[in-house]
């Protein structure tokens, strides 16, 4: 565990995203204001000390907004990343363990949703589901769960013909208890590192769809709804959309780098973004 | 010979994906809470209205029936007419591709151009300050999101030094910051694949010994390592490349691009899910195609992959 620490892009993803979680989780504390407190006699005001962000066009204290979009994104990086996880390691163990069928046609029906662009099946789902927090985790899970899916019907492939497999199977375990007590425990290294990636992909598309309008709707602020509304006012106020996208591309690099650091101590292959 | 069946194995392979592709978008528009001509016209709409664009839209008929007549409409290349502009659907798209292209192929250009000779330079000094740069660089590009980019390049370089226009298509200098929003996350993917790729082949034993046969160093970088490292490499870009179409649709809201990912956001807005169903089933078609002509160039570069087959 220490060697993990040791490693320098490790210690400063976790940095990163630590200080990215206690934001999100202690905002109320943290905030100095409410996000939605307007005060529309000091619209697009720039950083000073009363405000460190600025305010945007309705006199919202931005560095409140940041923090507590913060919490948006931590919601949808985790629930999209565990949830995604779990259907992929259910669905890719089934397709790894049972072969013949079964996979060709889990495996057929995976290469479809990947012949879409992610973001692309993401916009579609969330344009027909219409436009909220809960369609934009139902939108990015439904896209979320083939990469895992991939990823850990590949593993239990390449575990399912080793000796201590064998040894289980011989003795009588039935596949579910061979799957789910002497493979499952093998994947969770390379999951865990494919789940920081995910972590970081999730948080930059729930962004994506919020600045298209089909993400989460205000008064709720979202990162991505910052930066489109900061869009309007680059000239005049640049701080509006500055901040929120520094937030987002700080906390990908803390994801990023994290994963980075976990691949390379873990020595985990085929794992990215 | 060899070449010919994997072609023939990898077209065949294609045509699944590309029936998945086309029901997939054929249900989409099922999947509209509710009913959708609710949805497209607004619960307050009278019911006459209701009834003619259900009917225009083969919705009053059972499933089955509603697909076999898509298939056919699509067979003849019929993707319907704009709920809005009553214009058909296929005519409005062949208008704006081009210009998705256009800005899809600036965007490769720009992240080829930044990543070759970047990823190399890594590459052939592992571990120096150009090396430490690089990798820095890269990995803040790859954390940017295009969204963000964007109005920051609008701020540099179109308000601040007034380098570039701010927005529109008309000429090579509307270009210029589009693709470079656009290319720059896959300019960082590819210095990264690039540099990792080329740092393992140069460990390689035939490395040593062209280095022990006096080979110069540019010469085993870019002769003997670059060849062997460029198959991933390539995989990787034919993937982004079709990604890009997708990335398109916020690159083209930033910068007014008038393209089909523009076209996209407008069809969602006004929901008009025939434009929608139209311009989603071309992107994720040319998706298919990009990703397909990738493994036909993968099997061109590597002769043991045709011989696999």
């Amino acid at each position: 565990m220490r060697s993990v620490f040791a490693n320098r892009q490790v210690s400063a993803g976790l940095a990163v995203v630590v200080l990215f979680t206690a934001v999100a989780l202690f905002a109320p504390g943290l905030a100095p204001q409410s996000p939605a407190t307007q005060n529309l006699s000091e619209d697009l005001q720039p950083p000073r000390s009363e405000h460190l962000f600025g305010q945007d066009k309705l006199g919202r204290d931005l560095l409140s907004r940041v923090i507590y979009g913060a919490r948006v994104s931590l919601l949808v990086g985790v629930t999209v990343a565990g949830l995604s996880a779990a259907i992929g390691l259910v669905i890719g163990g089934i397709a790894g363990y049972a072969g013949g069928r079964i996979d060709t046609l889990l495996m057929r029906v995976i290469d479809i949703l990947l012949a879409f662009p992610g973001i692309l099946l993401a916009i579609g789902l969330s344009a027909v589901l219409g436009p909220s927090l809960r369609n934009v985790l139902l939108a990015l899970c439904a896209i979320g769960w083939t990469g895992y899916a991939r990823l850990v019907r590949a593993e239990v492939l390449s575990w399912r013909e080793r000796e201590f497999v064998n040894a289980a199977v011989a003795l009588g375990a039935a596949p579910l208890r061979v799957l789910g007590r002497h493979i499952v425990p093998q994947l969770l290294t390379p999951l865990v590192v494919q789940i920081t990636f995910g972590m970081a992909a999730a948080i930059v598309a729930e962004a994506s769809l919020s600045f298209l309008g089909l993400g989460v709707q205000p008064p709720t602020p979202s990162w991505g709804a910052m930066i489109n509304e900061g869009r309007s006012f680059l000239l005049v106020a640049p701080h509006v959309a500055l901040f929120p996208g520094l937030a987002i591309t700080l906390t990908v690099l803390g994801f990023t780098l994290l994963g980075d650091g976990l691949r390379d101590v873990l020595d985990v292959r085929g794992s990215d973004q | 010979m060899v070449m010919r069946r994997y072609l023939l194995s990898r077209l065949f392979l294609a045509v699944p994906t590309v029936f998945g592709v086309v029901t997939l978008v054929f249900l989409l528009i099922h999947l509209v809470p509710g009913d959708p001509v609710d949805v497209m016209l607004g619960e307050t709409a009278r019911a006459a209205d209701k009834v003619r664009l259900r009917h225009q839209l083969g919705l009053d008929r059972p499933l089955p029936i509603q697909y076999a007549r898509y298939l056919r409409r699509l067979a003849r290349a019929d993707l319907g007419r704009s709920l809005h502009s009553g214009r058909p659907v296929r005519r409005m798209i062949v208008a704006r591709y081009p210009a998705t292209l256009e800005l899809a192929a600036g965007a490769l250009f720009f992240a080829v151009l930044l990543a070759a000779p970047l990823g190399i330079a890594a590459a052939a000094r592992p571990n120096s300050l150009l090396d430490a740069l690089c990798r820095g660089g890269a990995l803040v590009g790859a954390a940017l999101p295009n969204f963000w980019l964007g109005p920051l390049l609008i701020l540099m370089f179109a308000i601040a030094v007034e380098w570039a226009p701010v927005s529109g298509r008309d000429g090579l200098a509307h270009l210029v910051l589009p693709a470079l929003t656009l290319g720059m996350g896959m300019a960082a993917v590819l210095i990264r694949m690039l540099r990792a790729t080329l740092l393992e082949r140069l460990g390689d034993d035939y490395i040593r010994t062209a280095r022990a046969k006096g080979a110069s160093e540019p010469r085993v970088v870019l002769t003997h390592a670059l060849r062997n490292a460029v198959l991933p490499v390539v995989t990787v870009l034919g993937l982004q490349a079709g990604g890009l179409l997708a990335g398109a649709i916020i690159t083209e809201t930033v910068f007014a691009w008038p393209g089909i990912g523009r076209l996209t956001l407008l069809a969602i807005q006004t929901r008009d899910y025939p434009l929608v169903q139209g311009c989603m089933l071309v992107i994720a078609l040319t998706y298919v195609l990009i990703n397909l002509c990738t493994d036909l160039l993968y099997g061109a570069i590597d002769p043991r992959l045709r011989t696999r087959q």
